[in-house]
């Protein structure tokens, strides 16, 4: 018996081997099971307009809501840029939040009124509030997929230069306000 | 005609349904030639929010809006490479089905080919593997036991 493993020796790392990979990929999907975990879903298309100038827009404002949104609009101050409507459940639960953003801070905050009916966007405003200063329509996505949008709501942050500084999807947790989009805004500011 | 004939057709037909794409006649160009192009380019891009679908074949509001961006982009007198470096200018290569070939995607591309490789090495080597033919370590036990195995093979080999 001795010699019989005596002459396996050799060979028998590759004994190993399967539990090796088995570790490995055990590894790589916790890893990737915990990224999700954490915030970060693969399926979250990063942007590629991320310090690029904002996209050439002129949106037209909705009815009774004096102008609308343009590309000149963006180059003023440091501003948020907020896509949403009314058929967005998401947007819904978003907008308490947004509702203290623009109550709590001067920040511009804009709305991009995407794929909406301008009298469904009016009503769902005049129902949960108002927090925009400016809004364009976006009737077939012209500015949605001019800012590489993906679904609603998502919000950019645009310095004052217009380049877009950041981008959130879904909707703004206070986590996200607090740690992440204010203390951003309060850097471009200075 | 008969009534398998009739079947046969049916069946057919719904051959053609499952091949339905998702561009609504409103959509298309006049232009055949612009059409055609417009679809090809839109077999290539993702759909953005459903993610593995063309948009072509994509029923999202937002499939039918680059459709259309597609299209005009077409009209004025974009190639088909223009029209897609348009949309990677704003989704990133992540909106083109089909990767290309760049550092970041290299392991991608090549990935399955060196594992084919690194197989077909791994298979040669086991086959090519030496047979222990040497028994001069055996005892003399252990050699009866061997002889009494290899008769009991060579029989069942001549059945």
């Amino acid at each position: 018996m001795d010699d019989i493993q005596e002459k396996r020796s050799p060979r028998r790392w590759t004994a190993i081997l399967p539990v090796v990979i088995v570790a490995l990929l055990v590894g790589a999907f916790a890893k990737r099971l915990m990224d999700v975990e954490g915030g970060q879903d693969p399926q979250q298309v990063q942007s590629v307009l991320l310090d690029t100038p904002v996209p050439d827009i002129d949106l037209p404002p909705l009815p009774d809501r004096g102008a609308g949104l343009t590309t000149a609009d963006l180059k003023r101050d440091v501003s948020l840029v907020n896509v949403w409507g009314s058929w967005c459940v998401a947007c819904l639960s978003e907008h308490p939040l947004l509702m203290d953003v623009a109550e709590q801070n001067d920040i511009p905050l804009h709305g991009i009124a995407w794929r909406d009916e301008p009298s469904a966007s009016v009503r769902w405003l005049a129902r949960n509030g108002d927090p925009y200063d400016l809004i364009g329509q976006d009737p077939v996505s012209e500015a949605a997929i001019a800012f590489g949008v993906t679904g609603a709501p998502e919000t950019f942050v645009v310095d004052a230069d217009g380049i877009i500084r950041y981008k959130h999807i879904g909707p703004i947790t206070p986590d996200a306000w607090s740690n992440t989009i204010a203390p951003l805004v309060e850097q471009l500011r200075q | 005609m008969k009534p398998t004939g009739i079947i046969c057709g049916l069946l057919f037909a719904s051959l053609l349904a499952i091949a339905a794409h998702a561009v609504e006649p409103d959509e298309m160009l006049e232009d055949p030639a612009l059409e055609e192009r417009a679809r090809v380019i839109s077999q290539d891009l993702r759909c953005v929010v459903c993610q593995n679908e063309t948009i072509d074949e994509s029923n999202a509001t937002l499939a039918q809006d680059m459709r259309r961006l597609v299209r005009q982009r077409i009209l004025a007198g974009d190639s088909n490479e223009a029209v897609l470096a348009y949309m990677v200018d704003r989704y990133g290569d992540f909106v083109l089905l089909r990767p290309r070939f760049t550092s970041q995607t290299l392991l991608l591309w090549v990935g399955p080919f060196l594992l084919l490789v690194g197989g077909a090495f791994a298979a040669a080597r086991y086959i090519k593997r030496p047979v222990v033919t040497d028994l001069s370590d055996l005892s003399d036990e252990e050699l009866v036991e061997v002889n009494v195995l290899m008769k009991e093979t060579d029989g069942s080999d001549s059945q």
